[in-house]
């Protein structure tokens, strides 16, 4: 770890870090025992108010609200990917009519925030008379664009970065610049960049929580209205840890993968370095 | 224009308590994300633990799941009472922190080895290398993901309008009730909000100038 910031310990500060390690140990289970305490105190864990979660029916439409969330995160991760190929295409066109109106795009999409964009699908266009707006085509409409917009920033980043030479060589064999680019420059961007790639992914899977207040039917719309059953306690809370670690937990499945490949990209050689920190995605 | 003008009342009460949202979730924010990063650098591993959990756990939680306990769930612990903003403000804090934690950490990666060595050779104990020498440092070298975060945090504002707040994304639905077409409404909202980040993005721009470490 970081030994940048400290020597290693001799005896007396081996003997001050234990204490100090004790003492933050306390800190944190004095937090974590209080919330627990709050929790059961006001009767979070009363068999009552988990009964609502042992029915069948409710576990299936758990899991029906879990197919939704990852039916929105798949459609709008497959758009988004190939929207942000086309714009990062489009920047980096020599043509500035082609040029100009994909840099406008990217910046707009990036500043608007996204669930404004999913409300003016959803509340917006019924209005001028667009007609077959779905809680789900606004959700994923919504992620599309704005994510669509983050990821042409990553891959053009991820070409820029490749060595001149790359596009050279192409040029040299007498590529034309669509092939360069598809050819050679592309293959070797998404490489470079896949961390960030699925980083931005798992941005997309807890930004679909957003649909919830457009009344898309996902884990969050579920946990809402189970938690409003006041014939079981109105379990609000339990509900509300039960999203969670669904949550969490498909984050963490995907940020694993995420991870293993990266380890993987670093014992290749071929791939080129980026500094991840020139691309912070703006999360959500 | 008219949807705005004949309605500034709502737009004006509107965008005051987003740009409240954001100064005080920024500044809390700021203020517990430096500390978490700090633990995480920190050279007992109790703390780095610590530090390691928060942030894998509440990064990988979506926002709208925080505001939600926050405004549905903290109300049945029998606690303090307090407003949904106070309460959308603690949820976006503790949300945000993790993003300025990691942005922090990162800038203080970018500080050359030689510079905290040269700190301790001179007799400077870990928090003095921190704060005096490290993190002045890394702070300048994050403005731009530090900026970043803070447009994140921006947008993320308009989440809490799903809870009750009346900030800049609950002008639709109080539109709507003075039979205000929603279209015209959120078209306005959308770019008095690009307006802003472009504002934020050209200080991150004379700040990123004015600060860069010369090295």
């Amino acid at each position: 770890m970081s030994s940048v910031l400290f020597d290693a310990p001799g005896p007396k500060a081996r003997a001050r870090y234990r204490i100090l390690g004790v003492v933050t140990a306390l800190v944190i289970i004095a937090i974590v025992g209080f919330i627990v305490l709050r929790f059961a105190q006001s009767g979070q864990f009363d068999a009552k108010k988990w009964q609502l979660f042992t029915f069948p029916l409710v576990q299936q439409t758990i899991v029906q609200s879990v197919g939704a969330t990852l039916s929105a995160f798949a459609t709008a991760a497959v758009f988004s990917l190939v929207l942000g190929v086309v714009l990062a295409f489009g920047r980096l066109s020599d043509r500035k009519w082609i040029s100009m109106p994909c840099y406008g795009f990217t910046e707009l999409f990036r500043a608007v925030p996204l669930l404004i964009l999913m409300m003016i699908f959803y509340y917006g266009l019924p209005q001028l008379g667009v007609q077959g707006i779905t809680p789900f085509t606004a959700v994923v409409a919504g992620l599309v664009l704005y994510n669509g917009s983050v990821l042409a920033e990553v891959f053009r980043a991820g070409i820029e970065s490749l060595p001149r030479g790359q596009s050279e060589a192409g040029y040299a064999i007498g590529l034309p610049k669509s092939a360069v680019m598809t050819n050679i420059l592309l293959p070797q961007a998404v490489r470079s960049m896949l961390p960030v790639i699925i980083s931005q992914l798992v941005v997309i899977l807890k930004d679909t929580a957003l649909g919830f207040i457009v009344t898309y039917n996902e884990i969050l719309f579920q946990a809402k209205y189970f938690g409003s059953q006041a014939q079981y306690g109105s379990p609000i809370i339990p509900s509300a840890i039960i999203a969670g670690v669904l949550y969490v937990g498909m984050c963490l499945i995907l940020a694993g993968i995420a991870k293993w490949l990266e380890s993987r990209m670093r014992r290749n050689v071929k791939v080129v370095k980026v500094a991840r920190s020139e691309i912070v995605a703006a999360e959500g | 224009m008219n949807t705005l003008l004949n309605n500034s009342d709502l737009f004006i009460t509107g965008f005051r308590n987003t740009l409240i949202l954001f100064f005080f979730a920024g500044v809390f924010a700021l203020i517990l994300g430096t500390i978490v990063a700090t633990l995480r650098v920190s050279p007992i591993p109790a703390m780095r633990a610590a530090a390691t959990l928060y942030i894998n756990v509440v990064r990988n939680t979506p926002l709208t799941l925080v505001l939600f306990f926050f405004a549905l769930g903290y109300p049945k612990l029998g606690l303090v009472e307090i407003d949904f903003m106070t309460a959308a403000t603690v949820g976006l804090s503790l949300y945000t922190a993790t993003y300025v934690a990691e942005a922090v950490r990162s800038g203080i990666n970018t500080v050359p080895v030689g510079q905290a060595e040269a700190a301790r050779a001179i007799g400077l104990t870990f928090t003095q290398t921190l704060t005096v020498v490290i993190l002045p440092q890394a702070f300048r070298a994050v403005i731009p993901p530090m900026f970043s975060v803070f447009i994140a945090l921006l947008k993320n504002t308009t989440v809490a309008a799903g809870f009750s707040v009346a900030e800049a994304g609950a002008i639709r639905s109080n539109l709507s009730e003075r039979g205000e077409p929603a279209m015209a409404g959120l078209l306005w909202v959308a770019l008095i909000f690009v307006l802003i980040v472009f504002i934020l993005s050209f200080a991150q721009r004379k700040l990123e100038k004015k600060w860069k470490v010369a090295r």
